[in-house]
């Protein structure tokens, strides 16, 4: 029997407001211990939260993002739950009414456009951290991240594979990086990722069974682990088992999904509407304002790439990619620096130096610099080949290419192919000379290196000169 | 004080003497701060010489011990907060200071304000300064009863259900519950969150509309708390009563309530009309449900707010072997009964599946009760009515029978349901010497109206600065 996968993700986005989501403590990633805590965050008696007005804005930027609706009226609810890193024994979060519903995100499948379905988007706090020393049994409790904010988004079942699902992954993680409200860190956590997903026979209406997947840490452990879990699922479906509902954890060194909790252990969270904050309005006038805050978006960009720098539809994909990566062209470009030109140096050269995209900005190579570099090949300057070492030398040493190139001669015709070539017109077109060279007049030399400095205007490097001269003539 | 003939220094030494001399018996307070207001207190002579006129100058106040204070321990009343400090002073200790006032100690409640008669308090209960066999009310009963024995000439109490009103009519005081989100809830312990409210117990109205003028007022801390400009609550009190229109809701005097009761708030009525006031009978037909829907919403907001004290971060931890171990154990010793079967029926009410049944149809007949009073108010400016159906009980009648004592909030809690401002007034006595109270009710944000009606009362009835004898 066939099986199709259905597959639907929940992403928890930590959000880059300056303080957090209830109280004024900063949201700083790896400051000591519980410093960056208030009677709020701490959830001591008597405190109350207050929300953040940038939190929401945030919330309205990714609903605008995603084509999605933000409800004019939404409501905070208490999430009740006992866990140490959870100071209020309850996360204030969003239940039946939250923040943004009905919204979208396109992917590409097989080169054709699939829409995916976004159910919901809800504003909540984040919990603090368990530390646990291993050697005693103890453990240690921080909560510098509780409160954090954090937009929780929720997609419809509408993915129906493993690469489906990461792209989806990808779009948005994009996405929510040009809003710039998330950092998308995987690996500290600020874009969590778990997926529902089920296996049901191809054409049924019904979806099947399915399992909840945590901790997948990276865009390729989500992948790893959907295809593990659908293997798995099908394994059990065709030997005529059942699937059971339950929250697996992706175990990444043994490569396997292990269960964490069964249904039975099902936690009822006794939600409720938290009478300590007020319901969250949010009129037209918002959603404009913040409308027109929003920077241009990823499709869009690409779109403009194509259209306005006539870049092949791959490159463009590519380089718009990563916000800073799209900037960085853009900035290149400005130099008057042919776009397709820089298109090449940026995703050859520049993204074998720099692998992470978001490290870019910070990088050596500043655009002006690699800009320049591309007009000097352009104009003639240096040649392709000698901008390569230029390029290496600028990674190394931050140096603008005009200042590589004089330091190190450069600028003079150092290029072995294109000296040869006008060498050997040299040769070809003094055969005297040649034959007096031949009969041992090295003094003739001169002669030679005189034409090839008037032709090249003084700027042939003379000791690679002399060595072409020596060997072709060597050679007649 | 302002004119020179008494010191802070005096009156606060007079007020710690008293607590000296009858507290063993009162226990009004669970902590007394000697050194700390006797510092202050000489501390606002020195500010009255130097021409501070702080509306609270000099004057001692007791707070009940829920309310976070950064110099005494905040109890709540019970084992689990025994040694807790708050690492803040709550929104309104901060105005009690910024108007000169000083606080002498933390008073006696029911554990986090569970209860109405300040018996469930795990430091032992306060007693009726009338009769010290009798209870006080509850929960904010050590205010009540530090402000009727003078060891505090104003108290800062929480009323939830009646917390303040009740105790005080049992004590024969003054108490106000304000108009929900007219006083700061920042720093108050949460028992109900959308229905307990901070007020004053005083000895008079006088001294109530001063306190409220010194604690109401918008916060951007809470939430809850609205931006509304604060009346001159104090100058609203000279206003006669020829324009006001006195409801009186035909359902507050049915079956149930103690005669001598009525009788006292009947004549209060009269007292009124003589004043005159009109008197129109009003009716709140959804009023019947009001205790099983008060006791369902503010037991599932307590469920959630109680969660808290788990024994991880601060409070009382019951050493055990694995979290759940300490988590069950803590809980188990470190709150008392009552509070455990307010926790055990807020978390059924918001169970999945019973939702629906009791959290969600209990917040309906809210929105009902709330339409109730509406109607009513379009007849009249304000309720009367009584505070409790009977005055106070004999100490240990009602602890083993909690509907009754759930019961004896019947008057108030509608108040606190509908986020009205209430205020109980001394109206008489019963034939025991116990003090019956007399309630009234205004619309939202009416303190004016309310404290004026009440002021009128008391100069009728005559039992303002009544001291009982000790």
């Amino acid at each position: 029997m066939e099986f199709e996968t259905v597959i639907g993700l929940e992403v928890h986005a930590q959000l880059r407001t300056a303080t957090k989501i209830f109280c004024g403590c900063a949201t700083t990633f790896g400051a000591p211990p519980n410093t960056n805590t208030c009677p709020v965050c701490l959830g001591l008696p008597g405190s109350l939260p207050v929300l953040n007005k940038m939190a929401v804005e945030y919330g309205i930027k990714v609903a605008l993002a995603a084509n999605a609706t933000v409800n004019p009226l939404s409501q905070f609810a208490r999430k009740n739950y006992f866990y140490p890193d959870l100071p209020k024994g309850y996360q204030t979060s969003q239940y039946d009414r939250p923040l943004v519903e009905h919204g979208r995100i396109d992917i590409t499948v097989d080169n054709e456009v699939k829409t995916i379905g976004i159910t919901r988007m809800h504003l909540e706090e984040d919990a603090g951290k368990l530390i646990h020393d291993e050697r005693e049994p103890r453990s240690f409790v921080d909560l510098n991240r509780a409160g954090t904010p954090l937009l929780e988004i929720v997609s419809e079942p509408d993915l129906r594979s493993p690469a489906e699902a990461v792209d989806y992954l990808r779009k948005l993680h994009t996405m929510l990086r040009y809003l710039d409200v998330c950092d998308g860190n995987m690996q500290e956590g600020s874009f969590r990722c778990d997926a529902n997903i089920s296996l049901r026979p191809f054409g049924a209406a019904e979806f099947g069974v399915r399992t909840e997947l945590k901790n997948m840490n990276s865009f390729r452990h989500v992948q790893a682990a959907l295809e593990y879990e659908q293997r798995r699922q099908r394994d059990i479906l065709l030997e005529g088992g059942t699937v059971i509902q339950q929250t697996m954890l992706w175990n990444p060194d043994k490569g396997i999904t292990e269960p964490m909790r069964g249904k039975e252990d099902a936690h009822d969270y006794r939600y409720f509407p938290c009478p300590d904050l007020l319901e969250v309005q949010v009129d037209d006038s918002w959603v404009n304002t913040v409308r027109h805050t929003l920077p241009e978006l990823p499709e869009a960009r690409r779109n403009r790439f194509v259209d306005s720098y006539g870049l092949p539809p791959y490159d463009a994909a590519l380089l718009t990619e990563a916000r800073e990566l799209a900037d960085y062209f853009e900035q290149a470009t400005a130099t008057g620096a042919p776009a397709k030109k820089v298109a090449n140096w940026v995703m050859t050269e520049l993204l074998r130096e720099v692998t992470a995209p978001a490290l870019i900005a910070d990088g050596a190579v500043s655009p002006e610099h690699l800009g320049t570099l591309v007009l000097l090949i352009e104009d003639g300057t240096i040649s392709g080949k000698i901008g390569k070492s230029v390029f290496t030398e600028m990674i190394s040493s931050g140096k603008d290419p005009r200042t590589i190139i004089t330091e190190k001669g450069f600028s003079q015709i150092s290029d072995e192919d294109e000296l040869l070539k006008l060498v050997r017109e040299i040769i070809t077109a003094s055969p005297d000379q040649v034959a007096q060279f031949k009969a041992g007049k090295s003094k003739v030399m001169g002669y030679f290196i005189g034409r090839l400095m008037q032709k090249t205007k003084g700027s042939a490097n003379p000791k690679l000169a002399n060595q072409l001269f020596t060997r072709e003539l060597s050679a007649r | 004080m302002a004119r020179g003939q008494l010191s802070a220094v005096e009156l606060t030494r007079s007020c710690l003497d008293r607590i000296d001399t009858f507290d063993s018996r009162l226990h009004s307070f669970i902590t007394v701060d000697e050194e700390g207001a006797m510092a202050a207190a000489a501390a606002a002579d020195t500010k009255r010489d130097l021409g501070d006129e702080g509306k609270l100058l000099g004057i001692p106040l007791s707070i009940k011990d829920l309310i976070c204070t950064e110099a005494m321990a905040t109890t709540c009343g019970s084992k689990m907060l025994a040694n807790f400090i708050a690492p803040y002073d709550a929104a309104v200790v901060e105005n009690i200071r910024a108007a000169g006032g000083i606080m002498v100690g933390k008073t006696t409640m029911d554990e986090f304000a569970m209860g109405s008669s300040s018996e469930t308090c795990c430091f032992g209960a306060p007693a009726n300064p009338y009769n010290t066999d009798f209870v006080p009310g509850g929960s904010s009963g050590g205010s009540a009863v530090s402000v009727a024995a003078a060891e505090a000439l104003g108290s800062l109490g929480s009323d939830t259900g009646g917390s303040i009103r009740q105790p005080a009519a049992l004590c024969g005081v003054v108490g106000m519950k304000p108009t929900y989100g007219r006083v700061s809830r920042y720093g108050l312990v949460a028992f109900g969150s959308s229905l307990d409210q901070i007020g004053p117990i005083t000895r008079d109205v006088t001294d109530c509309a001063l306190m409220l003028a010194v604690v109401a007022g918008y916060d951007r801390r809470d939430s809850t708390s609205v931006n509304r400009p604060v009346e001159d609550y104090p100058a609203a009190l000279r206003k006669g009563m020829d324009t006001l229109r006195i409801g009186v809701p035909r359902e507050f005097f049915q079956e149930g309530i103690d005669l001598e009761v009525e009788g006292v708030v009947r004549g209060g009525i009269d007292m009124l009309s003589d004043a005159g006031a009109t008197v129109v009978e009003v009716t709140l037909p959804h009023i019947k449900y009001g205790v099983a829907a008060y006791y369902l919403i503010a037991s599932a907001e307590a469920s959630s707010n109680l969660a808290r004290y788990d024994g991880v971060a601060y409070g009382f931890r019951a050493p055990a072997d694995e979290l759940l171990a300490m988590y069950k154990d803590t809980r188990t010793q470190g709150f008392g009964e009552e509070v455990k079967r307010r926790i055990l029926i807020g978390t059924y009410a918001l169970s999945s599946g019973y939702y629906d049944a009791y959290y969600k149809k209990a917040s309906q007949i809210r929105t009902l009760i709330i339409e109730d009073f509406k109607a009513a108010f379009c007849d009249c400016d304000v309720l009367v009515s009584p505070v409790s159906p009977t005055p106070a009980w004999r100490i240990g009648a009602k602890t083993d029978d909690p509907l009754a004592m759930y019961l004896s909030d019947i008057f108030t809690l509608s108040t606190n349901l509908a986020g009205l401002p209430g205020i109980s007034v001394p109206g008489g006595f019963s034939g025991d010497g116990l003090p019956i109270g007399i309630q009234l009710q205004a619309p939202h944000f009416h303190e004016s109206v309310l404290l004026r009606a009440a002021y009128n009362l008391e100069l009728q009835t005559e039992l303002a600065n009544h001291l009982p004898s000790l």
